[in-house]
């Protein structure tokens, strides 16, 4: 099972992953707001939302950079999903997952698929430096939608 | 990288979250591979049809990133002659760049009427440009194009659809960003510099 948490994505809200029962969850951890690079990962995923959203799944990106900063960043770079704030204690919820750096005190770039019961069915770690894409999260639904139509039938 | 070791946490049950193991990823990493083949009747293609080297771009035309690139393929193809084919294909982001479908639109109609690639380097070398459609149209009225019909494919978005189908291709393959480029097919991780290209392109 994927662990709980609960993240503010504004201010005065949280969001929490529960919420999401019954539909795909994709959970992006990554390093940092504002990497130096045209198009970063979270940008991508942006433009890809509309296939993501065919398999009715939902994304949630997670770093540790505060509330203010992602609000900011996200809307720069037109982001259309929540991006959630692991700033207080820093990184509980990415130490959770295995997806903080400890000495530099930052989340990994690790990408997790989650189906609508909250088991983690794919997990991705990029080595350092190395913008995952989208083809991995993509194909994970894909399979997740086989799996289903073979427990279905 | 030492900081990925300690990223693998065991469960209760003795299972990691995150699999396989940080350390275990980056040994095994594999670059993603170019999910689309290349091909001559869909594909832009510059250099012999079967050149024994492929280098394929998914670029955006107003991405400053790609327009740092070109000068660097060009330096590629220099080297590499008649080894190589080039592959263009199109990955505009539009939510960062306003001007970046247009432009790519305004190459495909320029391709309808067999003038992709001028176009295509008329397009990188006037980058600053692209929010001036006259700017291309009198590009396409010297390289005697039918002005009328281009600028009507452009207008009606009669190109848009392959363009979407580009990017969506590039998207299954791994495209991270732009530009992002395919080393004979395996995508490169390095810096999009013709040195960095030429090696791989050599070694593979």
């Amino acid at each position: 099972m994927a662990p709980n948490f609960s993240l503010n994505s504004t201010p005065d809200q949280k969001v929490s992953l529960n919420d999401f029962r019954g539909q795909p969850v994709i959970l992006a951890f990554y390093p940092a707001d504002w990497s130096p690079v045209c198009t970063d990962q979270l940008s991508l995923y942006a433009m890809v939302m509309p296939e993501f959203k065919k398999f009715n799944a939902e994304l949630l990106a997670i770093s540790v950079d505060n509330i203010w900063s992602h609000l900011a960043f996200a809307k720069d770079r037109k982001l259309n999903f929540p991006v959630l704030a692991d700033f207080e204690p820093k990184g509980v919820v990415s130490r959770k997952y295995g997806a903080f750096k400890e000495k530099i005190g930052e989340s990994a770039r690790a990408l997790f698929v989650i189906d609508d019961k909250g088991v983690i069915r794919w997990s991705h770690l990029s080595p350092d430096g190395i913008n995952p894409g989208a083809d991995g999260i993509l194909s994970a639904l894909e399979n997740l939608n086989k799996a289903q139509a073979t427990e279905k039938s | 990288m030492s900081g990925t070791t300690t990223v693998a946490r065991k469960k209760a049950t003795g299972k990691t979250l995150l699999e396989p193991a940080g350390k275990e990823t980056a040994g095994r990493y594999q670059a993603p591979k170019l999910e689309i083949p290349v091909s001559p009747e869909r594909d832009h293609i510059e250099g012999p049809l079967k050149a024994a080297l492929t280098l394929v771009e998914y670029g955006d035309y107003q991405c400053p990133y790609c327009g740092a690139a070109y000068p660097e393929v060009k330096k590629v193809q220099k080297e590499l002659g008649s080894e190589l084919r080039f592959v263009f294909r199109n990955f505009p982001l539009t939510n960062m760049h306003e001007h970046a479908m247009n432009a790519a639109e305004t190459a495909e109609a320029a391709s309808a009427q067999g003038k992709f690639w001028p176009m295509h380097d008329f397009l990188y070398e006037h980058q600053p440009t692209l929010g001036d459609p006259s700017v291309a149209l009198a590009f396409a009225k010297k390289l005697g194009l039918d002005g009328q019909k281009f600028e009507r494919e452009i207008a009606q978005h009669v190109y848009q659809k392959r363009i979407k189908d580009d990017f969506m291709g590039g998207v299954r393959s791994g495209v991270n960003g732009t530009p992002t480029f395919y080393v004979n097919e395996v995508r490169h991780n390095g810096d999009a510099i013709a040195k960095a290209l030429i090696e791989v392109l050599n070694h593979t």
